[in-house]
């Protein structure tokens, strides 16, 4: 185990380099300076405060050389600072993450909850009528964009209704709640973001349990167990259940860059302060830093996400530890 | 051929035929201001109803059909060129190219694809074409990594060993054999591939990032239907509707497929 751990981390070492090396070269090989939107809001900028700025950011020198300084900078966790309004990047990143982990982590307890019994009831009852009704819906919402439900969300249920706050995350007399109620506030404000993104999330989870749960029901030893005698629960949900269930634990490592990439129109539909929010701010602003630091993080969550992932496959399955 | 192959196939036939033939299918000029009618509900004159600029929303759909199709075609068709020569390169020649081409594979799988593409739109102009040639070059990795694996199981079996023998050439193994082998899983990638193509550009639109108006696209009307939630249902639903029937009728056909496999 210790040496299969081994192993995968050092092979982390070329993913490195080639993330940063992808993320630094599509900015930095577009056409224009990081620094031109900087002057083109203001008209006052002169050859000299331009010059002064591209050295400020280090933009005077080759570009290979401004390529290792800021792995430099990375490996002290520096991001560098934000072109629009000077903080560091790596605050302005700190600051958006509880947003975004809360949201993904709720919608993804809501869709375990609710996809891992749909999918084993529909494997066992495979065939049956209520089966085929899931598989009918699975299929709808796995074909849905995830921001046109969201605005026929806000619109039946923020606006028809009017039972949700459509946009933002606290209400505007925050401040002067008390603890406990503004624990509910924000919980009052999540409720439509979480549930939608649940909803579109499920989909693929529950087909995937449903995939798992009825290739195991087939094996011979769930065969061997029934013919034992053991009640069919006991085989269902101990025999079986407890295998079909192992893979879906590393879909969560898997899922990380949907869930990020989704956050960016998630976050901005419904005006949330996240990470996926500032990314897109980013992007508006052709803030450069940020967005390189952003894609850096993107991807550097999504390869240990991928190495957790593997390494609890490997873990739970022994085949995998010592092939190759 | 199975239902839903068949159910697939008509739905992404009739919206190709309704696409190609956008001029005489569409009731209106999709940009013709109506400045007597902004925003006004479906009725028999507009049959989906009309914009904040009294422009025809069916008309825009309709030419927005050719956007979404164009652009999940081409970049897949990008992507899969890309997909099939790396991957048959790996796969057929193995070592150091293969190390290379698979480590790459790995580092661009690591980019979650919808952060790179808003990056390179921050820094590229966001045209049809930009946005085409991004999706593609952001979604290959799957066709590569399949038709890799697909080779390494066939190119030590007899009838690839019989055509060595006989001198074939590499590229005629490859292009004759090896690729039409593996033709089953490479359509299923594909028609999932033009789904998500089609889902990600109405994304991009969406945000703003993507085509930009006055050329209408499913995911630019929407931008409007944020603007006037609650006052203009029909310019939620429609666009909507589109795109989920449109990615409902491929991912269709690539269930159909993988199940006749």
């Amino acid at each position: 185990m210790l040496t299969y751990i081994l192993r995968r981390l050092l092979g982390i070492i070329p993913l490195l380099l080639g993330i940063t090396l992808i993320s630094f070269f599509i900015i930095h090989l577009a056409p224009g300076k990081p620094t031109t939107m900087q002057e083109a809001m203001n008209p006052k900028v002169s050859l000299e405060v331009r010059e002064r700025l591209n050295k400020l950011y280090g933009l005077d020198k080759p570009i290979h050389i401004q390529y290792i300084n800021w792995l430099k900078m990375l490996l002290r966790f520096d991001f560098g600072r934000s072109i629009s309004d000077g903080r560091p990047v790596t605050e302005k990143i700190l600051e958006r993450i509880p947003v975004t982990l809360t949201i993904n982590i709720l919608a993804m307890f809501l869709i375990f909850l609710i996809a891992i019994p749909l999918g084993v009831f529909s494997a066992v009852k495979s065939g049956s009528v209520f089966d085929k009704i899931t598989t009918v819906f699975v299929f709808i919402f796995f074909a849905m964009p995830t921001f046109w439900l969201a605005l026929l969300a806000m619109q039946f249920f923020g606006i028809r209704l009017g039972w949700l706050p459509i946009s933002g995350i606290k209400s505007l007399d925050f401040e002067y709640f008390s603890w406990w109620k503004r624990f509910l506030d924000i919980l009052w404000h999540l409720a439509l973001p979480v549930a939608v993104s649940a909803i579109t999330g499920l989909a693929g989870i529950s087909r995937y349990m449903r995939h798992n749960m009825l290739e195991i029901l087939n094996q011979p030893y769930i065969t061997t167990a029934r013919a034992k005698g053991l009640p069919e629960r006991t085989v269902i949900y101990k025999h079986g259940l407890r295998n079909a269930i192992l893979p879906i634990i590393t879909i969560l490592g898997l899922s990380i860059p949907g869930l990020l990439g989704g956050s960016v129109i998630f976050e901005s539909i419904f005006a949330l302060p996240g990470i996926g929010e500032l990314f897109y701010k980013a992007v508006m602003m052709r803030d450069y830093f940020l967005i390189m630091a952003e894609v850096v993080l993107g991807a550097l969550l999504t390869m240990i996400g991928n190495l957790i992932a593997d390494i609890g496959y490997a873990y739970a399955d022994p085949r995998i530890r010592y092939g190759k | 051929m199975n239902k839903l192959l068949i159910t697939g196939i008509i739905i992404i036939s009739v919206l190709s035929i309704i696409a190609v033939f956008a001029p005489f299918v569409a009731p209106h000029d999709p940009n013709n201001i109506d400045e007597a009618s902004l925003l006004t509900p479906p009725s028999g004159k507009y049959l989906l109803g009309t914009d904040q600029l009294g422009r025809d929303i069916l008309s825009r759909m309709i030419y927005g059909a050719r956007i979404s199709l164009s652009v999940g075609l081409i970049a897949i068709g990008i992507a899969t060129i890309l997909g099939l020569i790396l991957g048959s390169l790996s796969g057929y020649y193995g070592g150091i190219l293969d190390n290379i081409i698979m480590r790459f594979t790995d580092i661009m799988l690591c980019f979650p694809t919808f952060f790179l593409i808003l990056a390179v739109v921050a820094v590229w102009e966001s045209s049809i074409f930009n946005i085409m040639v991004i999706i593609g070059l952001t979604s290959w990795m799957g066709v590569a990594r399949l038709i890799r694996a697909e080779i390494l199981s066939l190119k030590e079996r007899e009838f690839i060993q019989a055509e060595k023998a006989i001198g074939a050439s590499n590229l005629r193994i490859i292009t004759r054999h090896l690729i039409p082998n593996a033709i089953g899983p490479i359509l299923v990638n594909v028609t999932l591939g033009i789904a998500g193509a089609i889902l990600l550009e109405s994304g991009l639109s969406f945000l703003g990032l993507g085509i930009q108006p006055p050329t209408p696209s499913w995911g630019n009307i929407l931008i409007e239907a944020k603007s006037t939630l609650g006052v203009a249902w029909w310019l939620t639903v429609f666009p909507g509707l589109a795109i989920l029937i449109t990615i409902l009728g491929f991912n269709l056909i690539s269930e159909g497929i993988r199940r006749e496999l």
